[in-house]
């Protein structure tokens, strides 16, 4: 008797398609060892998650056969919540999204309603909030830093790294108000200009972010047992990170030289600075780690340079008390901490956008965790989902 | 029986006294302050290394702590997973805790001043010290969680692998004594002229990264690996019986610390003192206490320095390096001691 396999499994069927590995993962481990295969439920609430995301994780003693991501505990409904709110009110909103580096999230929001008002911010604004945007860089990285160290047992690192977050935080709560959640961002500019002696305490506090980036490297970077645990492990070569629309750091990592700061035609005053994409060939968990070590010491002096440069004027351009935004479609991505971070914004001429589709890093940096955590040993998943760097916040929105 | 106990009684007491009052000294007199103190230095200690506080507001700097934690731990409900072997599950920290005070037994306080004088003192502690590993086993199977199975079975793996490098490099130790018993060590160290940490340098490097995995610290914290296995074996317990596995840890520590510097670093003895002068068994337990607190000062700058080792990677240290490295340093010590 012939069958036809086509008819009885329908090969497009992704579902369909994961059961029958799993069966077949099951039926070699019986095979081989005797030894039956055991599913962890990894989360929804689980240290190594930070958040709440649950891992199904398929086992064979420590070896993982099968992992998949579970997401949507944290769901929010952000998209559809900004369908009721004005232009203004939505920064509220989006800054929870990537909740450690939130300045970052205003940004590319504001961007594209302001390409569809066809307002410019004045040069003075766009230095702020792109100094402010690379301090919600260093805030949200130096969180990595500490975290990484503390996903593989070394638990010291991330009191120093909240210890040393607090300088940036302080700057950023001083200029805007607000600790974690700005809310700075206008359509035309930003709410106020910086205050006095801001500069001067921000410089101080940038050579301390330095400080603190020696101290990792010393403490984290160059011990022999973190090189040990990271370098080899959870390899994603450049064609595959691309393949799963990695950005940011984890596609830096993997030796791609593409950071939207420099690539992407921005507004923001990047195109002045003097800095430097940094990369690592290696793809692997270790090259993650030191390529964000770098940036967020390349990000100090970013910030230096720009209060140096800043120039004088006002803060905010001309725009309508009441703010409509007239009929069209925009999109802007920028390069957030996470990676790449993009809103399309559909609007009708009215008070509130019709749509807005939030593109978040973390999303599509969590999508290769199953073709990468197949056949890693459990050690490894803490390790790997660790150096993926995803906030929950930013994965559900 | 010690001359101090024995003027306290002022008679000669029956057999049943003197173990009661061996077992209340060492419980009361010995391992709860000796605990308190490791616990609260240690917590200062790593609180400055990371820049925290520490614990500031119970007490005086923080010194009434444990007792708070008792406390608190005390009122929190004594869960028991539902299809957990009750019995083994309940009965697992108390064979862990059982192995650390048979530890205690062993430990010279001064030339008088020691529980049991055992001929072959530090084979016993060798022994006994791997009792814990059927306690974590213990829980580990009857919390009837996969956490903890995975933990347990971890700890297992672990214990017995560095169980060998632990007694291989104390090997090092007992040739240059020429006696298992332990105040016979401390005594051969008064006669060498040196403590042994300085000719048996390697010994003591195995000893202490055996002790430091032994404990299931990090950077051999795999068993317990909080970003893992949530706590490993340690996941379903609560209340006292946490606290009893909690305390376990802390004693544990203290006591492989005071047995590192009984055979390290001369136990009771300081130098140019006499070992037997009568004053010795007064200030011997503080003179080994102090030792025993820079011992385990070691060990806990190692926990907080470094991140953990993989299963994989522990067992090739244990096998692949340590164990290889240990039998060279006995070869070298007994070539030595015969050459010499």
């Amino acid at each position: 008797m012939t069958t036809d396999i086509n008819a009885e499994f329908d090969i497009t069927n992704n579902e369909q398609l994961r059961y029958i590995a799993a069966q077949a993962a099951d039926a070699r481990v019986n095979v081989e060892l005797e030894t039956e295969g055991m599913t962890l439920n990894i989360g929804p609430q689980h240290p190594a998650t930070h958040g709440t995301l649950r891992i199904v994780a398929r086992l064979d003693g420590e070896q993982v056969i099968s992992a998949e991501p579970i997401m949507g505990y944290m769901h929010r409904g952000y998209e559809k919540l900004t369908e009721v709110r004005t232009y203004p009110q939505v920064t509220t909103l989006i800054n929870r999204i990537d909740w450690v580096g939130s300045f970052a999230n205003e940004v590319p929001f504001i961007l594209a309603a302001e390409e569809l008002m066809e307002v410019e911010a004045p040069p003075r604004a766009q230095y702020i909030r792109t100094a402010l945007f690379e301090m919600g860089r260093i805030a949200n990285i130096m969180l990595f830093l500490g975290d990484m160290a503390v996903q593989l047992g070394g638990v010291t690192a991330i009191f120093y790294a909240f210890r040393d977050r607090e300088f940036v935080l302080n700057q950023i709560e001083s200029a805007t108000g607000g600790r974690f959640h700005p809310n700075f961002n206008r359509i035309g500019g930003v709410k106020d200009d910086l205050p006095a002696g801001w500069i001067k305490e921000t410089k101080s506090s940038m050579q301390k972010v330095r400080d603190f980036c020696d101290e990792m490297e010393d403490l984290v970077v160059g011990n022999e047992i973190f090189q040990a645990r990271c370098r080899g492990v959870g390899i994603i070569p450049a064609d595959v990170a691309m393949a799963y629309g990695l950005s940011g750091a984890n596609l830096r990592g993997s030796g791609v030289d593409w950071d939207l700061r420099r690539d992407a035609d921005s507004p923001l005053a990047w195109k002045d600075l003097d800095w430097k994409v940094w990369t690592h060939p290696d793809g692997d968990s270790f090259s993650r780690y030191w390529v964000r070590l770098q940036e967020t010491r390349e990000a100090t002096y970013m910030v230096e340079q720009l209060l140096d440069g800043l120039p004088a004027g006002p803060v905010m351009a001309k725009v309508p008390r009441i703010i409509k935004v007239p009929a069209g479609e925009s999109y802007v991505q920028t390069e957030n901490p996470l990676g790449a971070m993009g809103y399309y914004v559909v609007s009708k001429g009215e008070l509130t956008p019709f749509r807005v589709k939030i593109r978040t890093a973390s999303f599509s940096n969590m999508s290769i965790s199953p073709w990468l955590l197949e056949g890693v040993l459990v050690p490894d998943i803490a390790t790997i989902l660790a150096s993926l760097y995803f906030i929950l916040g930013d994965i559900d929105r | 029986m010690n001359p101090l106990i024995s003027s306290f009684l002022a008679i000669n007491p029956p057999y049943w006294v003197d173990t009661l009052a061996k077992i209340g000294i060492g419980l009361v007199a010995v391992l709860l302050p000796t605990g308190a103190l490791v616990y609260l230095f240690l917590f200062k200690m790593m609180s400055f290394m990371q820049s925290r506080l520490g614990p500031m507001e119970t007490g005086p700097y923080g010194q009434l702590q444990l007792l708070a934690e008792f406390g608190k731990f005390l009122q929190k409900e004594d869960i028991f997973p539902s299809k957990a072997d009750r019995f083994v599950f309940a009965a697992a920290p108390f064979v862990v805790l059982v192995s650390t005070f048979m530890l205690v037994l062993v430990l010279p306080g001064g030339p008088d001043t020691h529980f049991v004088d055992l001929n072959t003192g530090i084979y016993f502690a060798m022994a006994v010290s791997s009792v814990s590993v059927i306690g974590i086993l213990m829980a580990g199977w009857g919390s009837n969680s996969k956490y903890s199975l995975l933990g347990g079975i971890r700890a297992a793996g672990q214990l017995i692998a560095y169980e060998l490098p632990l007694v291989l490099s104390v090997v090092g130790v007992v040739i240059m004594a020429g006696t298992l018993n332990m105040k016979g060590i401390v005594a051969a160290q008064a006669d060498f002229g040196v403590w042994f940490i300085i000719p048996q340098i390697i010994g003591f490097f195995i000893f202490m990264v055996a002790v430091q995995a032994e404990l299931t610290q990090p950077p051999f914290d795999m068993p317990v690996a909080e970003s893992e296995l949530v706590t490993g074996y340690l996941t379903e317990y609560s209340g006292m019986r946490f606290l009893l596995f909690f305390i376990g840890e802390f004693a544990t520590a203290a006591v492989f610390s005071a047995i590192g510097a009984t055979l390290f670093l001369g136990g009771w003895t300081v130098p140019f003192v006499d070992i037997n002068a009568e004053i010795m068994d007064y200030i011997g337990p503080l003179v080994l206490a102090a030792k025993m607190v820079f011992i385990a000062f070691l060990i806990f700058w190692f926990r907080i320095t470094y991140p953990r080792f993989r299963e994989d990677q522990l067992q090739r240290l244990a096998w692949k390096f340590l164990i290889p490295l240990s039998l060279f340093n006995i070869v070298v010590t007994a070539i030595f001691k015969v050459v010499f």
